[in-house]
């Protein structure tokens, strides 16, 4: 057995290792928490307290900046807002980016190869620098302002990643599955609809969190599109209210709170899905 | 068909519509947002010239840094964390979920965060420097030239570096534990192991991240904006290519002044830029990818 022994010295640098992988773990868990912990324990304090005293512990959930916020803040609009443009902007890619990819993998046609490089194309352009011909667009075809050009935008931007992620999924499952179907009599939608649907269900998850969560915490669109009050998203809202309230930090931190808490607390449930979805196309590949 | 229509024409008017029409704005004259004369390559051209020269070349060459300084301090520290998260035999997912969070945030609210923790006069970081007499931590982070950039570097460090911590990691995980295995019985260290196995295996992962941090850096936008506002305070030191993209395109608070044809022509520059480096950056580095 000596033949494994570990040399006294190798021992050594192996321990200090060890405490340095471990000791990176700890410091970072600090780092990420620490802004995060000061953040929500200020949005219970005065903003007087905060300026004198600003690392001390709150003394009670007082609730009077969540107040200010709520009344005075137009949150809940802007929280609405912002749920039905991801939410809407999400089940399209869904949708839409789930019947593509089964098109693509199941059926040989004669443009097959250039719809792939087409949504490939789509891919590999960044959006953001087309903002102005983008802008100009959407003015022409009257959807500034509009939620509903938001939405489009937004599923436009997600689909063909969505397209990708769907198509590589649909390839790997068995071609029989949808023969047999289709041996029983079932038309090409009832295939997808009753055979294929049921089995992409897992992949639809990360294609939602990989789509929802850009939208979610998007701040340069709405920024670009949106100028009436009653339509602005979340993102936006913050700024605009981080604008009025400026001086009081203890209404701002409440404000940066409700913003930030909603993916936190979805976080917390479903952090392995959300990281397996952001890091989709990263990973594996 | 039916089923690939309503993908294809929704990412064709939305996506790639605008990204063509794009090309053909930086070849024409502006009025406001009103197409004028065809110029040829006159916005090009004023683009070298006086105030826009100035202003490009500081841009980009804040872009570079932002691309430099967070791609090597990122892997580094990415690595570090991947690495700890691969050795521990417990708690994986803990320290997974935790290095990852600050991902999932928005930019906007890390940056106000970030904002106002290190603000000069009532920020948590200038107050405890002054109690404790630390004037090494009681600086103008996002208030002096030099160094604002690299505050905000540093804000994107910590919202980003998760993400390439996790792609790390998956890296790692995807080793075939064999190959571990033998070098161990072969009585090689943990530190050889990393440095002779781990590391080159893994140059998939760094490509990607290569990639991604290069894409990104050219396109930084939210946090300088919300941060340094869309003339980069202070006195510019922060403006990037997409801030001057943009304050030409859509102004600035203080001026409605906008110029489509000099925008455009950056959006161009911009995008060329990325696709090529994108492009010849992932041949390159692939090249040098061992398969497994």
């Amino acid at each position: 057995m000596s033949k494994f022994k570990v040399p006294a010295g190798q021992k050594v640098s192996h321990l200090g290792a060890e405490v340095l992988l471990k000791g990176a773990l700890i410091v970072n868990a600090f780092g990420v928490f620490l802004p995060l912990i000061f953040m929500i324990n200020s949005s219970f304090r005065k903003s007087s307290d905060l300026f004198t005293t600003p690392l001390q512990i709150a003394s009670s959930f007082d609730l009077t900046n969540y107040k200010l916020v709520f009344t005075e803040g137009n949150f809940v609009s802007y929280f609405w807002n912002s749920f039905i443009v991801t939410f809407s902007a999400t089940a399209i890619v869904i949708v839409c980016g789930s019947s593509a990819a089964y098109a693509l993998a199941r059926y040989k046609f004669r443009f097959n190869g250039a719809i792939y490089i087409f949504f490939l194309a789509g891919l590999l352009i960044p959006a953001k620098l087309a903002l102005v011909p983008l802008f100009i667009q959407m003015k022409n075809m009257g959807l500034l302002d509009s939620r509903i050009g938001l939405i489009l935008v937004y599923a436009a931007g997600a689909m063909p990643a969505a397209v990708f992620i769907f198509t590589g999924f649909i390839r790997a499952l068995p071609v029989d599955l949808d023969n047999a179907a289709r041996i029983d009599g079932a038309k090409e939608h009832q295939v997808f609809i009753k055979v294929m649907l049921p089995l992409i269900i897992p992949v639809t998850g990360i294609v939602g969190i990989y789509s929802a969560i850009p939208m979610w915490n998007d701040f340069l669109l709405p920024l670009v599109f949106i100028r009436d009050p009653s339509k602005m998203t979340i993102m936006q809202g913050i700024s605009i209210f981080f604008g009025e309230y400026g001086s009081n930090w203890g209404a701002i931190f409440a404000g940066l709170t409700m913003a930030a808490l909603p993916l936190i607390i979805l976080y917390v449930i479903l952090s392995s899905k959300f990281i397996k979805g952001l890091t989709a196309g990263a990973t594996k590949g | 068909m039916l089923f690939i229509t309503p993908a294809l024409v929704l990412t064709f008017i939305f996506t790639l519509v605008p990204a063509m029409t794009l090309l053909s704005y930086s070849l024409f004259g502006w009025k406001s947002f009103k197409r004028m004369e065809f110029v040829g390559l006159a916005n090009f051209e004023r683009l070298t010239q006086f105030p826009f020269r100035q202003d490009f070349t500081l841009a980009f060459a804040n872009n570079v840094k932002v691309f430099l300084v967070l791609f090597f301090v990122q892997t580094a520290v990415g690595l570090l964390l991947a690495y700890a998260i691969y050795r521990l035999k417990r708690g994986q997912k803990f320290f997974q979920a935790i290095v990852f969070l600050p991902v999932i945030l928005s930019l906007v609210i890390v940056a106000f965060i970030w904002k106002l923790i290190l603000d000069p006069l009532f920020g948590p970081i200038s107050t405890v420097a002054q109690q404790m007499d630390w004037p090494w931590l009681n600086q103008p982070w996002l208030g002096q030239p030099g160094l604002a950039l690299f505050t905000l570097i540093f804000i994107g460090f910590w919202r980003w570096v998760g993400f390439p911590a996790i792609v790390f990691l998956a890296g790692m995980n995807s080793i075939n534990e064999d190959f571990l295995e033998a070098a161990r019985i072969d009585g090689a260290s943990e530190g050889q192991i990393f440095r002779k196995i781990i590391f080159p295996l893994m140059a998939p992962s760094f490509t990607i991240i290569a990639i991604l941090t290069f894409i990104g850096a050219f396109e930084w936008f939210e946090l300088p904006y919300v941060i340094g506002g869309v003339t980069g305070q202070p006195g510019g030191s922060t403006t990037t290519m997409a801030l001057l993209f943009y304050r030409l395109a859509f102004g600035t608070v203080d001026s409605a002044t906008v110029d489509v044809g000099i925008s455009s022509a950056i959006g161009v520059i911009l995008f060329l830029f990325v696709g090529i480096g994108a492009a010849l950056g992932s041949y390159y580095l692939r090249k040098r990818e061992i398969e497994q």
